[in-house]
């Protein structure tokens, strides 16, 4: 039997700051970052707030030969590689090689690069398309550039589900860590801010067009009117935990000790959708009652009826009002691919520091929403294990429950 | 047609592929192989595509392989540009 | 951790040459190569004009007007092959528990296809940066983001479980059919939909490929243009389709007294950490997942009865290749008939993976080695059986299927006859 999987490093590019304590002292202050998107001329779109992450910048942070070859996303998680490798305090040099692995998670690839090729190509000719873009577009191109970097030679893995493939990249993870690997790079980011890249997000229909950024994204809220995306993500560290301890880790964030992914049914078929099941199972897995969880970050579709959907599950699992729920996401918009891996870095902050973070800009909770909204402050409060929830456009769903390193339960290994 | 200088090739070099942080384009190197600059493969197919869009010059794939150093590459352009 | 044994019962293919497992079969033991010039677009202005491309009609196929519209092509090529895969597995929809079914999709550009399409409606052809999104289509964020094809293929069969797409360019398919393996092996699942599909013959993706001189500029002689092990071979050839699969918990299908083609006894991938495009020649990390996958089904390198390429014809791949072979089966890799289908079918990207898997798994059933099509003068580094032009009829056990792809995966899949015991 393998040990549990547990997470050593975070590294975390967001809206809300670089690197994992500007971002969690943002977040426990509450401070928006969703603004007018400013990446391009955005006056012009029906939707025009966004979760940007302004600070980040390529030059000097990204080696110089990588940046014209790869996309913005890349870019933002190369960086965050860095930081949670540091943050690890892990020499890749001096692990086995095919001991490393890199499963990463995508949503939309390279957004911006691919525009920019195809504009290329249809305005001036195919000569035009340069030769990067055969490595920077398709989904697979952080995971391969991040192998390469640190001579990572394991099973390397990109899945996509959406906003629930973050939670999905860590399961397999697992799955690589229980075939013989030690460590793993997993998470993921997103940067899906160009026109086209927004035109088809737009085109989902569940994105908010309201034009003020503290009125934009209002989960749970009567007022809901849709979802802001954003920008960033983080990238984690996961590693045996026999390994880890092996090699001296100085900190252990918490352990990986649940996980179940479903999908809803297609509408017609009448069959109630699957979110609840994968709550359940997930729970199940990590041998916890529904009693033993202390935080619930929630997905918060941020439209009034996946809203409702997601409010019944857990009120139908935890209880009326039984376990506070949060949704820092309120500050930075959803991130996709990048958005549950941030929630999770987020997750284990609050676990290490006692205190759950807020979420903004809810002013009037649906009254019958039987949910423990944590809002606007801070809450103080002993986490000894979360439970991370996350849907994927068209009916993904996952979940994953974290479970604090000094905790006695025992769930997680298998 | 102008002629292509060691300036325009090195701006067009970044462009293509970046800098490396521990190689000083600007320094002395019209005869230091792309090998040597660490081009990769693509690094030297983006900069031949660069090439023939931003200055007209068709570099045929048997051509690009042999142009191994910045000289080479100023010399083929220019000779061609001046038969142009 | 006890695991399960995996099973193969059913298979759906769309492969250029033919739609369905039965005209594909046809195609690669005929030796017959479906490559032409590329019809699907003006391909005029480009230096690799062509691709084996699937002739495919969705109509016919039987997807409803309003699914075509709301489906890419990868789409469509993915539910066609589900539909197939889950008759012919004898699967009654009544008999899927659907939170016990599963779906792990491959695909390496996902809908690249319709995404081109709609960018140029939206940018008036690319006309500037901004484009006006009151032209964007309804369906336009599913081809945005790939996991929609995953999400097709769980609604053609009803699967409630886990759902996810995989993307590892060009290994995705054998790391999706690995993948959902894995589920049944562990116990997250008792069935799963496993394959991949791709459709990238559009102008975008046959300009990149272009741009770094990857595909085969044999312009005037589309038929004989991919040549995996040829001395004259000068790039892969682009191609398009899918392959789905019905893999089941081995007792689960023995109980329903099942067909059963193959098992999916050993699976790996590793990372090359060297280029995003370029192979190392002495192929270490291949060599590397063959073992593992070998490792895996507790099989010896003598084992292996086929070896099912991935034989793409550039330069650099088929030499890296044989080498892998060479290094993790050492002589006996010259015993070994080896074959690539991509001489016949082109290379479909991230689908191709998984149309291997189906050659492989019919290899066993039929007890035939596909050929290499169009292998007239071997490279003088490439010295293995590559079974040239003729498909050779053997009773096949043990096949071993490989694939290697931008980005430096390296993946091995290990498929065995079904009851195959080993010690």
């Amino acid at each position: 039997m393998t040990t549990a999987p547990v997470i050593t490093g975070i590294g975390v590019i967001a809206p809300t700051g670089l690197g994992a304590e500007a971002h969690w002292s943002a977040t426990l202050s509450g401070t928006r970052a969703i603004d007018t998107i400013r990446r391009f001329e955005s006056g012009y779109y029906p939707v025009r707030v966004a979760g940007e992450a302004r600070n980040f910048v390529a030059t000097g942070n990204v080696p110089g030969r990588l940046i014209p070859q790869t996309d913005h996303w890349t870019h933002m998680a190369l960086v965050a590689t860095d930081m949670a490798l540091a943050d690890a305090g892990v020499d890749p040099s001096a692990l086995p090689e095919y001991e490393m692995g890199v499963v990463t998670a995508s949503s939309a690839g390279g957004v911006e690069f691919g525009q920019r090729e195809i504009q290329e190509l249809w305005s001036k000719g195919p000569r035009h398309v340069g030769a990067y873009q055969s490595i920077a577009w398709f989904y697979a191109a952080t995971t391969g550039q991040i192998s390469i970097r640190y001579g990572m030679r394991g099973p390397c893995g990109v899945v996509v589900a959406e906003q629930a493939g973050a939670l999905e990249s860590l399961a397999q993870a697992r799955r690589v860590l229980e075939d013989g690997a030690r460590l793993v790079v997993s998470g993921g980011t997103e940067a899906p801010f160009s026109p086209y890249g927004l035109t088809c997000q737009i085109s989902n229909g569940l994105m908010s067009t309201q034009g003020d950024p503290a009125l934009a994204y209002r989960p749970f809220d009567t007022g809901a009117n849709g979802y802001v995306a954003g920008e960033g993500g983080a990238i984690l560290i996961v590693e045996d935990a026999a390994s880890a301890r092996a090699r001296g880790a100085e900190k252990v964030y918490g352990v990986i000790a649940g996980h179940a992914a479903t999908f809803d049914p297609a509408p017609a078929t009448g069959r109630p959708p699957a979110l609840r099941r994968a709550v359940e199972l997930a729970l199940a897995e990590a041998g916890l009652a529904p009693g033993d969880v202390d935080v619930v970050f929630a997905d918060a579709a941020g439209t009034p009826e996946l809203d409702r959907a997601e409010a019944e599950v857990i009120a139908a699992v935890f209880g009326a009002h039984g376990v506070p729920v949060t949704a820092p996401k309120t500050m930075t918009g959803r991130l996709y691919a990048g958005g549950p891996s941030l929630d999770v870095a987020t997750a284990l902050l609050a676990m290490r520091d006692s205190v759950l973070p807020p979420t903004v800009g809810v002013a009037e909770l649906v009254p019958d929403y039987e949910i423990d909204l944590v809002r606007d402050e801070p809450r103080p409060c002993r986490v000894r294990s979360a439970l991370i929830i996350a849907r994927g456009y068209g009916g993904f769903n996952a979940a994953l429950v974290l479970r604090a390193p000094n905790s006695t339960a025992t769930g997680g290994d298998r | 047609m102008k002629e292509l200088t060691l300036d325009d090739l090195r701006s067009l070099m970044r462009l293509s592929a970046g800098e490396d942080e521990s190689i000083d384009l600007d320094g002395d190197i019209i005869d230091t192989t792309f090998k040597d600059l660490a081009y990769d493969s693509l690094a030297v197919l983006e900069m031949a595509s660069r090439l023939e869009r931003d200055w007209g010059v068709i570099v045929p794939d048997e051509v690009a392989a042999t142009l191994e150093t910045p000289r080479a590459v100023l010399d083929y352009v220019n000779e061609r540009a001046a038969v142009n | 951790m006890n695991r399960r044994r995996v099973a193969l019962t059913g298979i759906g293919v769309v492969a250029p040459g033919g739609t369905g497992r039965k005209a594909f079969w046809e195609l690669l033991t005929a030796g017959r190569t479906a490559t032409r010039t590329i019809s699907m677009f003006d391909a005029g202005a480009f230096r690799s004009r062509i691709a084996a491309e699937c002739d495919f009609d969705p109509a016919v196929e039987g997807l409803s007007a309003r699914e075509i519209r709301r489906m890419d092509r990868a789409a469509q090529f993915a539910v066609v092959s589900t539909r197939e895969a889950l008759a012919d597995s004898g699967l009654d929809p009544s008999d899927l528990e659907p939170m016990r079914t599963g779906v792990t999709l491959g695909s390496a550009v996902g809908c690249t296809m319709s995404l081109e399409e709609e960018y140029v409606v939206v940018s008036d052809s690319g006309r500037g940066w901004l484009v006006d999104s009151s032209y964007g289509v309804p369906h336009l964020y599913g081809h945005l983001v790939p996991s929609s094809l995953a999400a097709e293929v769980a609604w053609a069969s009803g699967a409630e479980g886990q759902v996810t797409l995989i993307s590892t360019g060009c290994t995705s398919g054998l790391d999706a059919v690995g993948y959902g393996a894995r589920l049944i092996a562990e116990g997250s699942a008792d069935v799963v939909l496993a394959g991949a599909t791709d459709a990238p013959i559009s102008p975008i993706t046959v300009a990149c490929f272009d741009a770094i001189k990857a595909t085969s500029p044999r312009n005037d002689d589309p038929a004989h243009a991919s040549r995996p092990f040829d001395r004259e071979r000068n790039g892969f050839v682009l191609g398009e389709g899918a392959a789905v699969f019905v893999l089941e918990d081995l007792e689960r299908a023995r109980r329903r007294e099942a067909h059963v083609y193959c098992e999916i006894a050993g699976y790996a991938t590793r990372g090359n950490a060297y280029h995003m495009t370029g192979l190392k020649p002495d192929g270490r990390e291949m060599a590397e997942a063959i073992r593992v996958a070998l490792d895996q089904a507790r099989l010896n390198p003598d084992a292996v009865g086929y070896i099912n390429a991935h034989g793409s014809g550039t330069k650099q791949n088929d030499r890296h290749e044989t080498a892998a072979f060479k290094r993790s089966l050492g002589e006996h890799a010259y015993r070994t008939p080896v074959s690539s289908i991509k001489s016949m079918v082109g290379h479909s990207l991230g689908a191709i993976g998984a149309i291997e898997v189906a050659a492989s798994a019919l290899a066993i059933e039929h007890g035939t080695v596909p050929p290499t099509a169009n292998l007239e003068t071997p490279d003088p580094e490439c010295d293995l059986d590559y079974v040239p032009h003729v498909a050779r009829e053997q009773p096949v056990d043990v096949v071993l299927s490989v694939g290697s792809g931008f980005g430096g995966f390296q993946t091995a899949m290990v498929l065995t006859a079904p009851g195959l015991e080993v010690a």
